[in-house]
């Protein structure tokens, strides 16, 4: 892939954030701990296109969501927005780059104002950004939104405290597809929605696309979501990518030890199915001041000497797959 | 069969809100046993986490009110009990991971001021104490270096540490029953998979029962002994775990199953129910699902479907299943 169709590409993305030394340890004269959230990692999306992100919790998905939509700034590396370096984006630049890039939160409830309507968490993004004029056309455009994401027009003029968490995730989504985005970084979308209004919530995110050309960054655990949704997956374990490539050829026949034992640990929704299997041992790695050497050493079922030695980088395997192992 | 811990009888639940009345809770009844495993399922705003909090004796009056129905726990209607004997009950028995992490979770307190305020005032352990056990919970839940990430605020921690720190905080006085509201919608299958080991763990080693709410039916499927299932304030299924998947009699359950992504199978489209969720201030006369149901007679758009047993333990409210 050339960088010429990418509308997203990440390179070298890294944050670390100084951990606050505990009593006990500024006693012991240790020094400042650094946690690698986001450790040099490498993406990029295609027009249109849509990658899935998964990995362990706090392995840097979210943070890296954050990074992208320049919430948070990065430590070090750079994100370009269609061939543009965003992090030298002029603040009105920035301003227009906000509504071309829209987040919605893993947490529903803490990303909605409380004390605001529907209507006006809804019709406010549109003010933000010029694009309704009337107060008509805000509300046409509101009960719109409410339809698309399958929620009843009377809710409109209620607070989100009176909704429940998957009705209030809806609205989150509502609003991401307020100012016509291009690119939709949805971090757990659909996670705390019931797998009816799931599946359908999908399918409008499959029709949005198809619709107009959107681009999306999946981030999801649940891995039938992810391998129906994506067109690519990136696989993360603490800060790094491991694996990506293809949905279909990564879920047919994944390659890191990391995202076998995903894939082995999926609980499948038939009772009579294999249970999930836990096949990392030990404790989970640790992204303050990690070891040298690959992070899932002293849980990997194939690691070898040199895995505790030296990182292995992600390099490409054919197919458009890369991954990041000694051991393949 | 192990005796039952906790009985809902008939619990209705109501909110009066300025634009009406809202029933988030009508009629349920079910049961659970000890160490059993009863997974709680069904449409977002069917009113789980409402029938969750109601067990709790955490529905905020007004705008809401038990209207109607019993809750006894160990053979005690909750619904009776004082102030002090709730607060006695909550945490200490009875303990509840909150499906929204940010809403019970103090921003201002670090992650070991949180645990451990329980453990000193539940269990009166010393600051020092606490702080031992703070680490051995955290680690348990699967935190990485849990002693440097003590003084940690919630907002340092991503999604699905925080909920480990909701379920640490539950965990922490063993409590003898555990409602789990989406405890593990926000972690990774390998920690997911960790977690409901350790759950497990506990229901071996202390007889713990659990009440376990999630839309994922994939952990439903390999945690839950029963299920009940949810849509519109009414439970219109409950029976085993095999019962439901196997033999699913509810059409609403029946569209809850086929709404599932498979890992194997590869549709470029998903088959939701059809329709939205009906509107609960307003709600249809009859049967709740009718206006999405395909099956739907005139009988279901005039009565309210009983809910009756219809094999041994396996119980459904539909009027298909009263023609004969
Ligand atoms: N503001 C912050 N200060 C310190 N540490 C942080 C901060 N934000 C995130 N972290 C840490 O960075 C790591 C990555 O967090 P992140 O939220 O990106 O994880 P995630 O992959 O989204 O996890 P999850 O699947 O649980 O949501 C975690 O160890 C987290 O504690
Ligand atoms: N404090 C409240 N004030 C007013 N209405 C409320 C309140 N809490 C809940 N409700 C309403 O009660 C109904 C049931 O909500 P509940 O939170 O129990 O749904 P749920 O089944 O847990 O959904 P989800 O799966 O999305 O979490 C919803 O219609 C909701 O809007
Ligand atoms: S590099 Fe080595 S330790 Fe790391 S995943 Fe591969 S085999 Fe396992
Ligand atoms: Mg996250
Ligand atoms: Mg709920």
């Amino acid at each position: 892939m050339t960088t010429g169709d990418a509308l997203l590409e990440v390179n070298g993305l890294t944050k670390h954030f100084p951990l606050h030394a505990d009593i006990y340890s500024k006693l012991a004269g240790e020094k400042a701990q650094v946690l690698k959230a986001v450790d040099g990692i490498d993406f990029r999306i295609r027009k249109g296109e849509t990658l899935g992100l998964v990995g362990e919790s706090g392995c840097g998905k979210s943070t890296t969501a954050r990074l992208v939509t320049r919430l948070i700034e990065p430590t070090a590396g750079k994100v370009s927005l269609k061939g543009e370096d965003m992090l030298s984006y002029s603040p009105s630049r920035m301003k227009a780059a906000r509504k071309e890039v829209q987040l919605v939160f893993q947490d529903p409830y803490s990303s909605l104002n409380p004390r605001k309507t529907i209507m006006q968490i809804l019709s406010r993004p549109m003010e933000l950004h010029g694009l309704a004029a009337s107060w008509a056309e805000k509300r046409e455009r509101v009960l719109e939104l409410l339809e698309r994401v399958g929620l009843g027009l009377e809710h409109v003029d209620r607070y989100p405290h009176e909704f429940s968490g998957g009705q209030r995730q809806r609205i989150a989504i509502a609003r991401a597809l307020s100012v016509d985005p291009e690119l939709v970084i949805g971090d757990e979308p659909v996670s705390a929605l019931d797998v009816s209004i799931q599946a359908q919530i999908l399918n409008l995110f499959r029709d949005l696309q198809e619709e107009f050309g959107l681009t999306y960054l999946f981030i999801a655990h649940d891995l039938s979501v992810i391998r129906h949704i994506s067109d690519r997956v990136a696989v993360m374990y603490v800060g790094k990518i491991v694996e990506a490539g293809p949905a279909a050829a990564l879920f047919a026949s994944p390659l890191h030890p990391y995202t076998k034992a995903l894939l082995a640990a999926v609980p499948e929704a038939d009772p009579g199915k294999a249970p999930p299997k836990l096949t990392l041992k030990g404790e989970v790695s640790t992204p303050i001041d990690p070891p040298p050497g690959c992070r899932l050493c002293g849980r990997c079922p194939r690691e070898l000497p040199v895995c505790a030695q030296v990182e292995p980088p992600l390099v490409e395997v054919g197919d458009d797959r890369q991954v990041a192992c000694h051991n393949l | 069969m192990a005796e039952p811990v906790l009985e809902l009888d008939d619990l209705t639940v109501r909110f009066r809100l300025k634009r009406g009345e809202l029933t988030a809770v009508n009629g349920v009844s079910f049961c659970v046993r000890r160490g059993e495993t009863f997974g709680l399922v069904g449409e977002s705003g069917s009113g789980k986490s409402v029938t969750a909090r109601s067990i709790m004796r955490l529905i905020p009056e007004p705008p809401g009110e038990i209207s109607r129905g019993r809750i006894a726990f160990e053979g005690r209607n909750v619904l009776d009990m004082s102030d002090a004997e709730m607060r006695a009950l909550r945490g200490r028995r009875i303990a509840m991971v909150f499906q929204e992490p940010m809403s019970a979770l103090n921003p201002v307190f670090t992650v070991c001021d949180q645990i451990s305020d329980a453990l000193r005032t539940n269990l009166g352990l010393s600051k020092q104490e606490a702080r031992e056990r703070v680490v051995e919970l955290l680690s348990l839940v699967g935190i990485p270096s849990p002693r440097r990430r003590l003084d940690s605020y919630v907002h340092e921690f991503s999604g699905g540490m925080r909920q480990r720190v909701m379920l640490a905080m539950a965990l922490s006085c063993n409590p003898s029953f555990l409602i789990a509201d989406e405890p593990t919608t926000a972690l990774d299958v390998t920690i997911q998979a960790t977690i409901l080991e350790l759950i497990t763990s506990m229901i071996d080693r202390f007889g713990m029962s659990l009440i376990f709410i999630t839309h994922n039916l994939g952990v439903v499927a390999h945690t839950c002994d029963s299920i009940g299932v949810m849509y519109a304030s009414h439970l219109v299924e409950l029976g085993g775990k095999r019962d439901i998947f196997e033999r699913p009699q509810h059409p609403y359950t029946v569209g809850l199953l086929n709404s599932i992504p498979r890992l194997d199978a590869q549709a470029r489209y998903l088959t939701p129910i059809r329709g939205s969720v009906c509107n609960m201030l307003d709600p249809p006369v009859g049967c709740k699902f009718h206006p999405r149901c395909a099956h739907a007679m005139d009988i279901c758009r005039r009565e309210v479907p009983q809910f009756r047993e219809i094999a041994p333990g396996h119980h459904a409210a539909c009027h298909l299943l009263d023609r004969g």
